[in-house]
Order: C-alpha cells, then structure tokens, then sequence
C-alpha cells in the first residue's frame, strides 16, 4: 500500500518535470520573447539588446531553463514585465480566490450530485429519477454563459439578493471572496453536479444488479442496510476519478464564468496576460494549471486506492 | 409433515400476459427434513428459478402465476419483507452460484461472515468475532485468523466457495440450498468441496436441496433427485433408482451425453436443442428431441407418475427396462497409423514477466515461468489432450504454439508452415467461450468469410461456396448465414467457431476447454464433432480441457500438465488405467468417484 503511493507520487513529480519542461519549450518556439513583447515597436536594435541583457534572455535556452527551473524550486516565479510585480505576488492571490471558488462549487454540487444520484438509481425509472435525470441533461446541456445570465437576471436584477457582479477587489479578504463567489459557484455546480449525478445514477443501478446483492437479500440483510452498506460504497468506486477530473477542470480557472462574473480569478487572468504578452506571466499560469491538475489526480489515485481493495496488489 | 412444500408453482416473466409460456410450469416437490434433494437440468431449465422460490423470492422481471412455497406451514412468496428478512440467511440460507461474483469486492471476509451473524444470531461482538474464526475452521479454510481479514480478490475459487458455505452456517439453518455449489471450480477442488459438503451434512441435521447440472455431484450428495426439462420435473425418484434406470427418454439420454472414464466410447448427444421460453407450447416439451413418443404425447402435459416405489416420471411411455441404449455405441478408437509429428515443442519456456533489468542488478528474485521445459510432439491426424487444472498452464501452452505469446526459451517447429502467414493458417484456435469469440456484429456468412479472405484472397462466389461447405462440415445448415451470433444456442456458436477455424484449412486444430461452457449434451456433440473432423480431415487436435473423462472419451494420447510441468503423457488406456504420478492419480481418482 505505502509503495503503491510513493510510487504514484514519484509519477507524479516525473510528470511535473516534463510539464515544466513543456511549457519552457512551447514558449521558447514562439516568434518573439519577453523583451519584443514588453518593447512593442521599440523592440529593435540596442534597446532589444539592453533588455535581452538586463532580462538573462541572452543565454543559451538549457541555461536559462535551469535558472528558471531553480528559481521556481525555490518558490520564486520571477518578475512579470508587464506588470512589475513579482508573479507570485500577482497569481497567489488570483489562486486564492479560483481555490474559493472550486471549494464552494464542489462542497455544494459534489454531496448533492451524490445523494440526487443514489436515490434517482434506487427508484430508477420513478418519477423521481426521470425528473431528476431531466433537469440534469437540462443543466448540463444549457451553456456556462446562458445559465449564469439567467441566474443573475433572477438574483441581481429582480430580486436584488446579491449584485451581479463581483466588485470586490482580488486582494479582499477570504469571507467577501466567499460571499462573492456564491453566484458563479452556482452556475459552476450546476454542471457539474449534473455529470456526477448521471454517473452515480448509472452506477447504483449497476450495483443493483450485482451479484453480491442479490446474495445480501439472500442473507436476510434489511433494504436500507443493503443500500448503505452493500450497493453505495462500490457504487461510488468509479465516481471518484470523475469527481477528481471535475475539480482539476475547476481549478484550472474557468474562464468563461470568471469573466461574466468580473471574479478575480486564475482563468481571468490568463485570459488578461495572453491578450498583453506577459510571458513570464503565461509561463507562471500555465506551469501552475498543470501543477494542479497533477496533484488532483494524484490524490484522486490515491483515494481510489484507499477506497478500493482491488486495485491494491495481492501479496501472497 | 414436509418442511418445504412446492405446491403448483409457476413462474412467468411478468411483462407477458396471461397467455405467457412459464419459466416454472406447474411444479410440485415435497422435500421432508433431513432429506437431502437433487435438482438437475441443463441450462434455462428452472432450475435456478425454482431454488430462489425456495428462498421465498422471485428475481426482477419474473412473476409468480399460480401456486406457493410453504415452509414449516408459512407460504414464503405471500410474507412480507421482515418475516423473510428473518427466514433469509437464518432457518432457510443459500450458498450461491458463484462465490466470485456473490461476495461483496471491498469487504473484508470476516465482516460477510459478521454480518451474517449479527443478522441472525444473538452472540455479542467479541462472540461473533470468535465463531467468524471458527466458522471459517470448520469449512477448512487454512490460517483462518489471517484470511478472514482478506478481501475476496485474494482468496481462490475453492477458498471463496468455503466463505460462501461458512456465511450460510452462520445462521445455523435447517435448509441449506445450494446453486451449483462447484461450477467453475478445479475438479480436484471440486471434489473436497463435494466432501465437506457431505462432512457438515453428517455432523448437523440439515435438510439439503442441491442445484446443478452436474449429475456426479448430485449423486455424491443428496439421495433423492428431480431432473428437470423446459420448467417442469420429468424424473423423480431415489437418486440411485433415478440414474441407474433412468425412465424419461430425456434423463436416459442426459445420463448417456456425460462422459465417463470407465466407458470405451464418447458420450452421445442429444439432438435439437431444449426448447426456448417463446417455443414452448402444450404437450411434452420433449417430444421433438424424442425418439419414440407419439403424436398424443403433443396433447397435453403428461403428469409425473408413480412407476415403482420411490420413482416418478413424467411419460406417457417410460422406459422400464435398463439395458437398451437408444443409441449404439461407436467403435472403440483406431490406433493411429500416421507416424509424422505436425508439431514439436522442444524444451519450450514462456515467462509472463519481462526482466527489465539485468538479473545481476535485480535483488528480486526472478518470477516462476508459467511453462517450463516442456516437450511435446503432435501426429498427424492424432488428438492429443492435454489435461490440468487452472493455473497449470495449460492456456500458455496454446498461446506459445499459436505465436500469441513470445517463447522465453525452446522453439517451436511447426511441420508444412513456410513462412509467418502459413503458420497463422495452418495453426488455428478455438476459445472456451463462444460467446464473447464471435464478433456480434458479424453474421455468420461474415464471420466464416474472414479467414477465406484473408489467407486464401477468394473473391465473393468462392467465398459463398465455401462458406456453406465449411458450415455443413459443422453440421449447420445454409439457413444460418444471415443469423448472428446472438441468435444461435450455445452449441450452435461453437460450431461456427470450429467451422471459421476450420475455414483456414488448418493441420493443427488449438481446443482451448472448448465445451465447458456448454450443458453436457451439447458437449457430447462437439466432442463427436472434433472426433469427425479429425478422422475425415486429418487435422492434429490439441484438446485443452480440465475434464479428464471427456480426454479419456476422445484423445488417442492424454498429457498431463502440473504446475508449468509436463509430469505424465501417454495413451489413453496408460494414463487412466495406470496413472504413475501422485498428481495423475488423484485425478483419475476423483474421476471415479464421480462417476455414477
């Protein structure tokens, strides 16, 4: 069990290197550096070359990808050009907020997508499941942008609960950012919930079938005991890698609903430093999306693994 | 009074009306206590259906038309779910079908048994946790303090079939049923599952009902047996009366399809095929397999009628006397006259895991080959079997000589393949499973197609003509090519695997436990099948199975694989008459003896 997870962790750290290696290199290859951007039109000559110097850009690339690679080991993700800050100044608090965000979303959709879907699967094909199914192909099926103006145009403009965007600064503290990020993690769990849902659902009626079951009601075992302690535990099985995806996507910074909201988060502000060439910046953000998107599955590997006995080696 | 009572009972899928053929078909049985009951029936005969009534259910998608099961006085189908929550697993408990599948994957095994305990007994926790291990001793499963705490994925067939039983004596019943308590377990295993199935039974009074389509275990354990054909009891009696003087032309011809060591020919089958839930209509059900009824017999239901004392059968015309067989009996085998090997395997090793690092370097140590050693040759025209049990490797040495798998060490030579292509020609494979080898999108036309396009390039009207020749070799008649897969019986699947196979032309013929997952009277025809095809086509048939009596029933030469080893070949007459390893005879052994 414990060589099991070191050896998930060691894959993981693996995969970390290449995805660093990855982005250094996807930027590397593009026309133009941080220096042409940051210059604009002056981006020539002696004034490119000042820059190039000042900046460390005229080494060689492998020297430059090892002075990034250690400054990053050591927590500093350099200076952003546009913006004269250090970039952990500017993304710690951006991640913050996409962090809040993902954890109102999925503390709201995640338990309700699993009890919609255990008791839609138990009276599957009831009315019930079919309403319940319903509104969630409904809800997956609406747009992100659709689903977050209707909600806006019932809690903000009609009946005034909340203002309809986020007016607060990326710098307020943790309970605001809460508060603020009610609306948007709504439309987020929405969605969400409506996935998981389908699949808890699918999965309980599976279960159902099983023979273990069968065998419970054999023992004598009474239906809610069977339920909860025979059908949920392995219906959940296959939810949880699902689950895991679910929060990765989050917290890779949904862009589309950060930006109707005006949320100060991570996809908002890889959508601002891609439209300004900030490319130290991008570099940052996109190491930083694949960083959590590893440790999510990671830990979503590594709850499996707990979970479930088969997927452990059988020692003799 | 009778402790289990089937009083009329019949079961019909409920989303038919009224007119609806009947799984279960007007069935009674009484079954008193103590009394040991086999019930025996190929598949989709009820049998299964009529054991869980037993248990006072009816599966999804059944319901019950007439009748009830009462027992100790209670009509089990009309009480509510407590009064059978009470009954379930306590008075009345199951061991089920497949232990593999019936236990739940992410507990551990102390807490199936606990909870069966906790259910239906009154020990306090520390008690529980005492009589789980003590359970678990009395099935003798081995170190039962440290199994317990295993979850099912660790435990073997055998191990997991004894949990199944420790779970059902949890409650201490009075009725234990059981469904196929053995299928799908090593014949060795079988056979101790079959004696501590007996043991319990002589330290406890029990009464005991047995499912299973295997008549030898049936005859090892219950004294009484029912045979049943298209949801109705056809044959009842003692259950020596019963297989010693079978009177129904079904069960006469069922005990004639099993193969047994002591018989010098192959088992007979029995033509056509039990009829389906939508063919069955009023009249015996047999009649159209039957060799001798007669138009009155298609009238009505022939009731089950005493015959002798303690024999019932369902015929208007019983076979009273014992001897006749309603078939003759073919030849006893040819020697074989070619003398030139198709196939050699020398000194042939194959390793499953792949040393990435050199063995110098690797602390592990590395893991044991899956076939070590092994020397075999294969005549033209011979059928060779080879016989052991799950884990012997017996499938590895199939992959290796079809190429499916790298050789560690050893080679091969494959006589008359020159190159690649011809050796994937003339080397050709048949799965266990039917089911899941054919293509189910494919039609049978297309499925014998594939082979005839692919190693001889014929064009459509070849491939047509072919295609029906190579069917009728199997027995299949033109009418199939437009079915799929999904429309043809078991049997009928194996056929058109043997019959693609068989497209290719192939000198050496792969059977990998071709007919255990076939009813035995369909086994019996697959076996004459291959006995055919080798004798008129003179292919080389390696025979893969765990059935020693159907080797025996078919193979001029028996190999024997233990652990990765070939411990013992030799002919047919050698290896069951004077069996020279410990292991050898031990199978031989428990062949005997379930034999009847």
């Amino acid at each position: 069990m414990l060589s099991l997870i070191v050896r998930r962790i060691a894959n993981s750290v693996f995969t970390l290197v290449l995805i660093s290696v990855v982005v250094f290199a996807g930027l590397e290859l593009m026309p133009g550096d941080a220096c042409t951007a940051y210059l604009g039109r002056e981006g020539k000559g002696a004034a490119l070359d000042a820059c190039r110097a000042r900046m460390g850009l005229d080494a060689s690339p492998a020297i430059r990808f090892g002075q990034w690679a250690s400054s990053i080991m050591s927590g500093d993700l350099g200076i952003s050009t546009q913006r004269d800050k250090p970039i952990t100044e500017i993304v710690g608090w951006r991640l913050r907020n996409t962090l809040v965000l993902s954890a109102v979303a999925a503390l709201v959709g995640i338990p309700l997508a699993v009890f919609l879907g255990i008791f839609a699967g138990l009276r599957h094909d009831g009315p019930f499941d079919l309403a319940a199914s319903g509104v969630a192909l409904v809800a997956m099926t609406i747009p992100e942008f659709v689903s977050a103006s209707l909600l806006i145009m019932v809690f903000a403009v009609g009946l005034e609960w909340t203002a309809g965007v986020v007016t607060i600064g990326y710098k307020a503290s943790l309970p605001e950012m809460a508060a603020a990020a009610v609306l948007p993690a709504l439309v987020l769990s929405m969605i969400l919930s409506a996935h998981i849902m389908r699949m808890v659902r699918a999965s309980v009626i599976d279960v159902f079938k099983s023979d273990f079951v069968l065998m419970a009601r054999l023992k004598g075992v009474p239906r809610q005991q069977i339920i909860w302690r025979h059908v949920v535990p392995n219906s959940l099985l296959p939810v949880i890698s699902v689950i895991g995806l679910t929060i990765a996507w989050m917290l890779g910074g949904v862009v589309i609903v950060e930006s109707i909201f005006n949320y100060p988060g991570l996809g908002r502000l890889a959508v601002d430093v891609v439209g300004d060439r900030d490319l130290p910046l991008v570099q940052a953000i996109a190491l930083l999306f694949g960083i959590t998107y590893v440790i999510t599955n990671m830990v979503t590997d590594i709850v499996a693994l707990m979970l479930n006995p088969r997927l452990r080696t059988y020692r003799a | 009074m009778m402790l289990l009572n089937i009083d009329r009972l019949s079961i019909a899928a409920a989303a038919q009306g009224a007119g609806a053929s009947p799984v279960i078909d007007d069935t009674s049985l009484k079954i008193a206590e103590g009394e040991a009951i086999g019930i025996a029936g190929e598949s989709g005969c009820g049998k299964s259906t009529l054991l869980l009534a037993m248990m006072g259910l009816v599966k999804d998608g059944l319901r019950r038309i007439n009748g009830k099961v009462s027992f100790a006085g209670a009509s089990l189908l009309d009480q509510n779910d407590s009064e059978l929550e009470a009954l379930r697993g306590g008075k009345l408990a199951m061991v089920p079908q497949n232990a593999g599948t019936a236990l739940n994957p992410s507990m551990r095994i102390q807490d199936h048994i606990n909870e069966a305990l906790r259910l239906h007994t009154r020990f306090s926790a520390a008690e529980r946790k005492w009589q789980t291990v003590e359970l678990l001793r009395q099935v003798r499963i081995p170190d039962p303090e440290r199994l317990a705490k295993r979850y099912p994925h660790q435990l073997s067939g055998g191990q997991l079939q004894r949990v199944a039983i420790a779970m059902a004596l949890a409650g201490q019943p009075q009725v234990l049923l059981l469904d196929e308590p053995t299928s799908g377990l090593d014949v060795t295993t079988q056979q101790h599952i079959i004696e501590l199935l007996s043991e319990i039974r002589s330290q406890r009074t029990m009464t005991v009902v047995c499912v299973s389509h295997d008549l030898s275990v049936l005859a090892q354990l219950c004294g009484k047996l029912a045979v049943m054909y298209a949801g109705r009891i056809v044959e009842f009696g003692e259950t020596d009366k019963v297989l010693a003087e079978p009177s129904h032309p079904y069960v006469k011809a069922l005990v004639e399809a099993v193969p047994r060591l002591s018989g010098v020919s192959l088992p007979q089958p029995i033509d056509g095929s039990p009829p389906g839930l939508s063919e069955r209509r009023a009249g015996c059900s047999f009649l159209p397999r039957c060799t001798h009824g007669d138009p009155g017999c298609a009238e009505s239901h022939p009731p089950l009628q005493r015959l002798r004392a303690g024999h019932f059968v369902a015929c208007r015309y019983p076979m009273l006397t014992a001897a006749p067989k309603i078939f003759s009996p073919l030849p006893v085998i040819a020697r074989l006259t070619a003398k030139e090997p198709v196939l050699q395997l020398e000194n042939v090793t194959v390793s499953y895991s792949r040393e990435i690092f050199p063995k110098w370097l690797a602390r592990r140590q590395p893991s044991q080959p899956a076939i070590s050693d092994l020397n075999l040759e294969l005549m033209q025209g011979e059928i060779l079997s080879l016989v052991g049990e799950s884990g012997s490797g017996k499938s590895t040495v199939l992959r290796a000589i079809s190429g499916v798998w790298p050789l560690s060490d050893g080679k091969i030579v494959c006589g008359g393949a020159a190159n690649e292509m011809e050796r994937r020609r003339v080397i050709q494979l048949i799965f266990q499973n039917p089911d899941s080898s054919l293509n189910p999108r494919h039609n049978v036309a297309e499925i014998i197609a594939q082979p005839l396009r692919l190693y001889f390039g014929m064009n459509d009207p070849d491939v047509r003509a072919s295609t029906t020749d190579r069917l009728a070799e199997v027995g299949i008649g033109p009418n199939y090519l437009t079915r799929y897969p999904a429309e043809l019986s078991g049997g009928e699947r194996q056929r058109v695997a043997i019959a693609r196979a068989l497209a290719a032309r192939p000198s050496i013929l792969l059977c990998d436990e071709i007919t255990s997952a076939l009813d035995v009277s369909v086994q019996a025809s697959i076996l004459h099948l291959i006995r055919d095809l080798s004798r008129s086509q003179g292919v080389a048939v390696l025979f893969v199975t765990h059935n020693i009596a159907a080797a025996a029933a078919l193979a001029h030469r028996i190999a024997v694989l233990h652990q990765g080893k070939l411990i013992e070949i030799g002919t047919t007459a050698e290896i069951c008459n004077l069996p020279r390893t410990p292991y050898t005879k031990e199978l031989v052994r428990v062949a005997r003896a379930s034999s009847f």
